[in-house]
Parts: structure tokens; C-alpha cells; sequence
């Protein structure tokens, strides 16, 4: 066995080599005009050869590893475990989100400033991953361009606030709507197409949205982005020192305590918290909706569903949108939270990590995302030392969950309908 | 009420169906039978709006339906089932027929969200004809179970429920019979006339099973290669030369 | 006489790309062909054959050697060896263990995987833009002294001579030799030629590596002819060259090499009587366009749904 495996390692060993030593290898340096070729690391060098040899290794007892593995779920302790009921699993499931929210509840005033920024980072990031997660969690649509409508939600609220002198909470729901809107016009003539090219049009709607945005000068700025975007107000309280506009009050004046910078930052979270849990809410109520099962009849086999009246493009069209919807929710915060917004916060890397978190979570599973959501802003904020591996993490995890788990880390288990009046 | 007037599929260079022309009275139950590869799925195809066929007429109670969208044509009242059963295996046998009853999705949004009086009663009523229907091919016990782990048989008759939940006025079976066995085959058979002596339910209905074929049909069209062979009573059929050549004596 | 000019400049410009992006298409409507999915990382195999063509290049000239046609050839021998061995191991770890799954599973394994080899290079390298010599320099000039001059440089006409060369090579090999007939039969029925013993993994493999390769080749000619490299390089490249394969009908290849030259022609006509900030518009608009009217592009054959 070994004997016959033993050409095969040597040519994977021979490949491994081939496309990590030029590129490791070597470092091109740019002096100028000039390019100069400087050797890498030794270090660098002998990881290579390493990677090399652990391939050959691999490959060459890859029979006798395999089996080794096939038998370490043995030693899993859950593993021979029955499958928890269906009813429990629900019940555990909204305890487990209940005592996140309350967790996230008291969270800013425990923590410092910075920590409370990165955490409202987190709720924007689950905001979005709920919202992609209908689109292809639970209507299997694979949109690679959701960036966009989190852009128009960001936008909306930047423009209005620059020309028009709306404020964050009648921001908000336009941004939505018009978000939602889009999702509308740019998906009514695409959902028709296979599941595939519906992921390279939808790309291709991010990178022309991008592009509009980066050359619509005298409207967005161009690249130069557009800043000074108000905070949010408390019924009419502002939070800076000062009060900016006419006729409102300020937050620590009202109250008669001191000013603290803190302040914006935790309402910020708070608004942002609310409108996490809400939309978390809302897309738990649909999946139970007629519109939830009728996704899910298209996603597991459209032929059936359209023979029995369902139409393709409104069903999908009403994923599309209502994810949408969800991405303009969480632009308008996130342009609150910056202050500041250029086409640069909107490019395809922001979908994609968007899209891995749903993929890690688990397609569909509304737990399963928001954890993902969680660990995948967190961790490289903890290890800041790895965080430039982070995207070559992010790409590698995707393609091991395509290939290992594909259905994520804590994958969806429907809610049934049940019937009860069974005699 | 169903009327084909020299209906014509051709794919590329395939003529795969050729000028077939039939027509389906209400409260009757008509067979499109032929050798395999004649065409009778192709021409479900069309009927149903899963292909715009290339030449031809189809009306459906006085309205032309040909080219017409699938799912519309299904909204019309003629709601078909698949050669090879089509469930929604993921989810429980009552979802399945619950889902054959969300046509009007958009309007009920808002309602469902905020849960109101109206939409809590449609659900319910939405339940009980699932319940119904159920009850009526023998799944009621299987109802809360996922459909992809129902034996074949049972799938078959969930198919059927399926169809009758959106209260079609006609029906079309794609061998409903293939893969049963014979006390199956005798169930479907009341199953089918008890569709169309109590609830009203035409059916047209592409089978090999003869024995089904012949007693429960009106009429029966036969095609062979794409063209229409004979129609008749099924005595007539029986005695037809041609059909006897083509497709009897193949068997 | 000077719109004239113009225009063919435009022209020239617009063949000159679009034969390099028809090399890449090569590569997304071989493999969509025979395992219908899409290489989403496809334009990352060809960032790292045009890294490695910097590598190569760049080396020589610190050896001393600068022979041009030397360096050329030995710049586009590494770049393509490189470059199959990369297509050869993306298809081995990131899609045969996934294929034959839901539809959106292998492509959200490829979109890992381009993800991962743009921070791969990215890390190795540095995010900047790196200089890629001219190596090949010089042109000719039509027109009068005044007005507008039109040029062919010598760079353009070997992008030509190399697309042409390649696509002769290909076209040859696809049809006349063993592992040729092999792809056009696993195109045609993958689970038949299977059953014939033809073996379908080697065939699938050899699709990749011949794309890999041919998309090599690109990285190497539109590198010297854009004059830098970047690990973000491959990105929108890739995305044309997929949108020239959809344009000529994916799954043809004559129809990769049509729609390369119109997508190239296209856009260069865009930055060129437009702006050159919208041509990435017109394509994607282009892309946009022809599959919701025309999803079988220009020689692709129809696709009949099965029920």
C-alpha cells in the first residue's frame, strides 16, 4: 500500500513545492522603478520544505491516517449521543439567545470605551449576516453583492443628513426602504437565473454600485467619501458637548451629569443592540410565515413549487428584498458609528466576510450565525498579532467547511410546524 | 374543459411531439398512454407551462393557455404531479401541503408579522384542509414525520394530497402507479374515482399500468413517436389494430 | 482621417486585451464545460503565473542574463509551470471533494479559495503594486507628424502572436490528441465516460492544469503590457475573462475567444470615446445583459430543463 502511494506523495510533495517556494521564496522589491529579488527568511525556507515533507508523509501513509480518524469520533464524547428533540433544541436555542442579549445588555458598562465600539462592530456585523442569511440560508440564493445595499443604507443616511438635514431616526427607515427597494429593482430581472450566474450578476451589481460611487464626485465625494454624519439623538437630546442644532437639548445637561464621550458610544451600541435583536425577531417570525416555508419549498425544489402556484420571482424576489432591507438597516448605523463612509468600507471582501460568517454559522441557523458573527469581528481583535492572516484564515475555514461540514458549524434545524389534532 | 389543438415540441431538430390533439370533458377521467419515449411527459410539460410548446393551441375553460407561466397556469386549477415524485423531502408531510396552499405570499407579510385575527384564521383553515387531505389518503398518522422518509407508496398518495390541496379542477397524474404494488394500484384506482365522483376533479392521467389504465379511464388517447395513434373508449382502444401493433404487442 | 486613427487605436488597444482575456476565459469555459461550475479563482491562478513571471524576470536580470528571448521564454516556462501546479492543487483540495454536491457548494469553495490566494500572495509579497519591466519595447507609428498618431507597439503584436499560437496549440490538442477526445467525451457525458473507463479524474484535472497554464501565459503578456502586478491583479481580470466566457457561450471554446475580443473591443472603446473610469460598468452591464437575454451567449448551445 505504501509502496503504490509512494509516487503519488512524491508528486504532491513535488506540486507542494512547486507553488509555495517562487512565491515564498523569493521577495520582489520595489526601489523605485527598480525591482530587486531578495531571498526569504530562512525560516520561511525551511517551513516550506517542512510543508513539503508533511505533504509527502501525508500522502504516502494517507490509507493508515485516514482510517486513524475515521475511528477518533469514538473518543468524542457526544458523539454517540441521540439527537436532541427537536422541541428542546428550540427551547435551549432562544435561552441560549436570550442570555446573549441580556450579556450584550450590560456589556458597555463593563468595558471600556474601545471595547463598546468594537462590540457595536459585532451587532452591525450580525445585523448584515442575519439579513444574508435569508437570502442564502434560507432561499438558497447566492448573492456575492450585498455589499451593495449595505452601501445604499450608509449613503441614504450620509446624503440625507448633508443635503436635507434628516436625522438618524427618520434616516433609518428611508435608508431601509431604500435599500429594500433596490434589492427590488436590481433583483426583478436577475432571480430567474441559475443559482451560479445569479452569483457573478450579483457580484457584478456590487462592483457597479462601488464604481458609480467612487465617480459620482460632486454627489458622494468620489473617493473622498463624505463625513461629518450626525449622531443619533434621544428625543432630541444630543450627545456631543455642545448642542448643534437649534431647539435641542443636550444629553448631560438634561440629566445633570457631567459629560463623558462614553455617552454617544453606548447609545450607539444600545440603538444598534435593539435593532440587532429586532431583526433577529423579525426573520424568526418569516421562517415560520408561509413566505419562510415557501423559500424553503424553491430552495429544495423549484420545479415542485412552481407546479403547485408558487411563483419563482416573487418568492425569491421577497428574499432578496427583505435581505436588502436588513443590509440598509445596518448601513445606516454603520454610518452613524463612523461619522465618516467611503466607497472604500464597501467593497467585495466586505460581502465576503459577511457571506463567511453565514457559511461558518451554519446556512439558515440564526444562532449559528450570530456566534459566527461574534467570533469572526472578535478573534482577530484578540489576536491582533495573527490579524493580517485573518482573510487567508477567512478563505481556508470556507473551503474546509465546503469540504468537511458543509452545513456549518451549527447547522439549521428547521422549525416544524406541528400538527397537534393528531387522534 | 381542457382542449389541445395540434400541439408540436420540437427541441433543436427533435420533433417530440407532433400535431396531438385531445380533449378533457369535465367529470371525466382521460389516459394518454404510448410506448416509452412517445412523448406524453413532453406533452404534461407543455399543458403545465414548463415548456412553451412550438406549435399549437391549448385552451383551459375557453382561455388559451399555451406559453403561459408555469406557475400561473397551476393558479388557473390545473395542478400536476412528477413522474418521479417531487416532495419537499426536508420538511414534515404537513409542511409539504401547506405550502401548495401560499399562493398570495405579499399580502399576508405584514399580517403575519403582527399576527392579526385574519391571518391566524387562514392559517388554521390552511391546517385543517391539510388535515383533511390527510386524513383522505391515509397519512394523517405520518403527518408531523419529514415526507423524504415516507415509503414510496405513501409519497405517491402525499404527491396527490399535495395537488388536492389547492382545490384544482383538473388533475394530472404522471404514472401515479409506477413503483406500486398491486394493492397500492387498487387503492390509487378508488383514490382516483373517488376524485372525480366526490369532489369534482377531471383527470388526465399518463399510465402504463393497463389494467389501472382500462378501468378507470373514459377515454384514452394513445400516441406513438410523437403523433397521436387512436383515441376512444377504452374497448375501442383495445380493439385498435394500429394500437395493438404499436403498443400492445410490444409488451 | 484623425477620427479614423482614433478609432483604430481604440480598436487595436481593445484586440490587444481582449485576446489576453480570451486566454484566460480558456481556463472558467473548459472547466464550466465539463464539471459546470464555476473556477471561481481562476483569475488567481493567473495573478500568480504573472507574480511568478516578475520572479523569474527579475531574477535573471540579478544573474546577469538578458537576452531577451531568453528571458521571455524562461519568465513564461516557470510562470506556467507554477501556475498548473496551482490549478492542479486548488481542484484537488478545494473542489473534487466537494463536487457533484448543491450547486452553491463548490462555488463558495472556489470564492474560498480565490480569497485564500490573494492574502497568500498578498502575505508573501506585500500588497503594493510591483513594477513589471517593458521588456519588450518600441513601436510603430502611423499618421502625419500633426495630430493624432496611432501606434502598434511591438508588445501589442506579440500579445497577438502568443493568443494565436495558443489557441492553434489548443485547438490542435483538443482535437487531435488522446487526452483531447477525453475532455470533448467527459464534456459531452461525464458519468458515460466514466463508464467507458476513461478516467474522468485525470481528464478533470488535465482541464485545470491546461487552464491554469493558458492563464499563465495572460499574466505574463498583460503584466509586461499593464506594467505592474498586484495581488488584487487577478480579481477583475478574472471577472472578465468569466464574462468573455459568457459572452461567447460558456462550455465553447471558439466562443471564449469571440467573446474576449468584443469585451476587449468594448471596453476599449468605452475609456476611449467615454471615460476610462466606467469601463468596468460596461462590462458588468455587458455581463448583466447577456445572461438574462442570451444565457447560452453567442455559440453556446441551449440548455434544455430536465423535469
Amino acid at each position: 500500500m505504501v509502496a503504490q502511494n509512494f509516487g503519488h506523495a512524491l508528486f504532491c510533495a513535488m506540486i507542494t513545492l512547486i507553488i509555495s517556494f517562487p512565491i515564498l521564496g523569493f521577495n520582489l522589491e520595489a526601489q523605485g522603478i527598480n525591482v530587486t529579488l531578495t531571498g526569504a527568511k530562512t525560516t520561511t525556507i525551511i517551513g516550506v520544505v517542512l510543508a513539503s515533507i508533511i505533504v509527502f508523509g501525508f500522502q504516502l501513509f494517507r490509507d493508515a491516517i485516514m482510517g486513524a480518524l475515521g475511528t477518533l469520533p469514538r473518543f468524542n464524547p457526544l458523539a454517540g449521543r441521540e439527537p436532541m428533540e427537536p422541541s428542546r433544541r428550540v427551547k435551549l436555542e432562544s435561552r441560549i439567545i436570550t442570555v446573549l442579549v441580556v450579556l450584550f445588555l450590560f456589556w458597555p458598562f463593563m468595558v471600556s470605551r474601545g471595547s463598546v465600539d468594537l462590540a457595536t462592530l459585532v451587532l452591525i456585523y450580525i445585523m448584515l449576516a442575519l439579513g444574508l442569511n435569508v437570502v442564502v440560508g434560507l432561499a438558497g440564493l447566492l448573492d456575492l453583492g450585498y455589499e451593495a445595499f449595505y452601501a445604499v443604507g450608509a449613503y441614504t443616511f450620509a446624503l440625507l443628513s448633508r443635503y436635507f438635514d434628516i436625522s438618524f431616526w427618520l434616516a433609518l427607515p428611508i435608508g431601509a426602504l431604500l435599500a429594500a427597494l433596490f434589492g427590488l429593482v436590481l433583483g426583478f430581472p436577475v432571480l430567474r437565473l441559475r443559482g451560479d450566474y445569479l452569483a457573478i450578476v450579483t457580484l457584478g451589481f456590487g462592483e457597479i454600485i462601488r464604481i458609480l460611487l467612487n465617480n459620482w464626485t460632486n454627489v458622494t465625494g468620489g473617493p473622498n467619501g463624505i463625513g461629518g454624519i450626525p449622531d443619533p439623538t434621544l428625543f432630541g437630546m444630543e450627545f456631543g458637548r455642545r448642542v448643534k442644532e437649534e431647539g435641542n437639548t443636550s444629553f448631560h445637561e438634561t440629566f445633570g451629569i457631567a459629560y463623558s464621550g462614553e455617552h454617544k458610544v453606548i447609545f450607539l451600541y444600545l440603538i444598534a443592540l435593539v435593532l440587532a435583536v429586532i431583526t433577529a425577531m423579525v426573520i424568526r417570525r418569516l421562517m415560520r410565515m408561509p413566505v419562510g416555508r415557501a423559500w424553503e419549498a424553491l430552495r429544495e425544489d423549484e420545479i415542485a413549487a412552481r407546479s403547485l402556484g408558487l411563483s419563482r420571482t416573487a418568492v425569491k424576489l421577497s428574499a432578496f428584498t427583505i435581505g436588502a432591507f436588513f443590509a440598509g438597516f445596518a448601513g445606516t448605523v454603520f454610518a452613524s458609528k463612523q461619522g465618516f463612509i467611503s466607497p472604500e468600507s464597501f467593497v467585495f471582501l466586505e460581502s465576503a466576510i459577511i457571506l463567511a460568517i453565514v457559511v461558518l454559522g451554519g446556512m439558515g441557523s440564526q444562532l449559528g450565525v450570530i456566534l459566527a458573527a461574534i467570533a469572526v469581528t472578535i478573534l482577530p481583535e484578540l489576536a491582533r498579532e495573527f490579524s493580517e492572516y485573518r482573510m487567508l484564515i477567512f478563505g481556508a475555514a470556507m473551503v474546509l467547511m465546503m469540504v468537511w461540514r458543509p452545513q456549518g458549524l451549527l447547522p439549521m434545524r428547521r422549525i416544524h410546524i406541528k400538527l397537534n389534532r393528531l387522534e | 374543459m381542457l382542449e389541445v389543438q395540434n400541439l408540436s415540441m420540437r427541441f433543436g431538430g427533435l420533433l417530440a411531439v407532433d400535431q396531438v390533439s385531445l380533449d378533457v370533458q369535465e367529470h371525466e377521467i382521460v389516459s394518454i398512454i404510448g410506448p416509452n419515449g412517445a412523448g406524453k411527459t413532453t406533452v404534461f410539460n407543455c399543458l403545465s407551462g414548463f415548456y412553451r410548446p412550438t406549435g399549437g393551441k391549448i385552451l383551459f375553460e375557453d382561455k388559451e393557455i399555451q406559453g403561459k407561466p408555469d406557475y400561473r397556469i397551476s393558479r388557473l386549477g390545473l395542478v400536476r404531479t412528477f413522474q418521479h415524485v417531487r416532495l419537499f423531502n426536508q420538511m414534515t408531510v404537513v409542511e409539504n401541503l401547506l405550502v401548495a396552499q401560499h399562493r398570495h405570499l405579499n399580502t399576508n407579510l405584514i399580517a403575519g408579522l403582527l399576527k392579526t385575527p385574519d391571518y391566524r384564521d387562514r392559517e388554521r383553515k390552511s391546517l385543517d384542509r391539510a388535515a383533511y387531505w390527510l386524513d383522505r389518503v391515509g397519512l394523517l398518522d405520518l403527518a408531523n414525520r419529514e415526507a423524504g422518509n415516507l415509503a414510496y407508496g405513501q409519497q405517491r398518495r402525499l404527491e396527490i394530497a399535495r395537488c388536492m390541496v389547492t382545490e384544482p379542477k383538473l388533475l394530472m397524474l404522471d404514472e401515479p402507479a409506477a413503483g406500486l404494488n398491486p394493492a397500492e394500484t387498487r387503492d390509487l384506482n378508488q383514490l382516483i374515482i373517488s376524485l372525480k365522483e366526490d369532489y369534482n376533479v377531471s383527470v388526465v392521467l399518463i399510465e402504463h399500468d393497463m389494467s389501472l389504465v382500462m378501468d378507470i379511464s373514459d377515454r384514452i388517447n394513445v400516441i406513438s413517436q410523437g403523433r397521436p395513434l387512436a383515441s376512444g373508449t377504452p374497448e375501442e382502444v383495445r380493439q385498435n389494430e394500429d394500437v395493438i401493433k404499436a403498443y400492445l404487442g410490444e409488451a | 482621417m484623425q477620427d479614423l486613427l482614433y478609432f483604430s487605436q481604440q480598436l487595436i488597444n481593445g484586440l490587444t486585451i481582449g485576446s489576453a482575456y480570451a486566454l484566460i476565459a480558456i481556463g472558467y469555459t473548459m472547466v464550466y464545460g465539463i464539471i459546470g461550475m464555476i473556477n471561481f479563482a481562476h483569475g488567481e491562478i493567473y495573478m500568480i503565473g504573472a507574480y511568478t513571471a516578475l520572479i523569474a524576470i527579475t531574477g535573471l536580470a540579478t544573474l546577469g542574463i538578458a537576452w531577451l528571448p531568453a528571458v521571455l521564454i524562461v519568465a513564461l516556462i516557470c510562470a506556467m509551470i507554477v501556475s498548473s501546479a496551482m490549478g492542479w492543487a486548488v481542484e484537488r483540495t478545494a473542489y473534487r471533494p466537494v463536487r457533484g454536491r448543491h450547486r452553491l457548494i463548490p462555488l463558495i469553495s472556489a470564492i474560498g479559495m480565490s480569497i485564500f490566494l490573494q492574502n497568500y500572495v498578498h502575505l508573501a509579497q506585500g500588497s503594493r503594486n510591483i513594477g513589471f519591466p517593458a521588456l519588450v519595447e518600441g513601436g510603430l507609428q502611423f499618421g502625419s507628424g500633426e495630430g493624432f498618431q496611432m501606434s502598434l507597439s511591438y508588445m501589442q503584436i506579440t500579445i497577438f502572436i502568443t493568443t494565436v499560437i495558443c489557441m492553434t496549440a489548443l485547438s490542435l490538442f483538443i482535437s487531435r490528441s488522446r487526452i483531447g477526445r477525453a475532455c470533448r467525451a467527459v464534456s459531452q457525458d461525464l458519468g458515460m465516460a466514466n463508464l467507458l473507463g476513461i478516467d474522468t479524474n485525470r481528464i478533470i484535472s488535465a482541464t485545470f492544469v491546461i487552464g491554469a497554464a493558458l492563464a499563465a501565459v495572460a499574466g505574463l503578456l498583460l503584466g509586461m503590457y499593464y506594467g505592474s502586478v498586484d495581488p488584487l491583479f487577478g480579481f477583475i481580470a478574472g471577472l472578465k475573462a468569466f464574462t468573455a466566457a459568457v459572452l461567447g457561450g460558456i462550455g465553447s471554446i471558439p466562443g471564449a475567444m469571440l467573446g474576449g475580443l468584443i469585451l476587449g473591443v468594448a471596453e476599449s472603446l468605452t475609456s476611449g470615446y467615454l471615460s476610462g473610469e466606467y469601463k468596468d460598468v460596461v462590462s458588468f452591464g455587458l455581463l448583466i445583459l447577456i445572461l438574462l437575454f442570451k444565457p447560452t451567449g453567442l455559440l453556446g448551445k441551449p440548455e434544455v430543463e430536465k423535469i
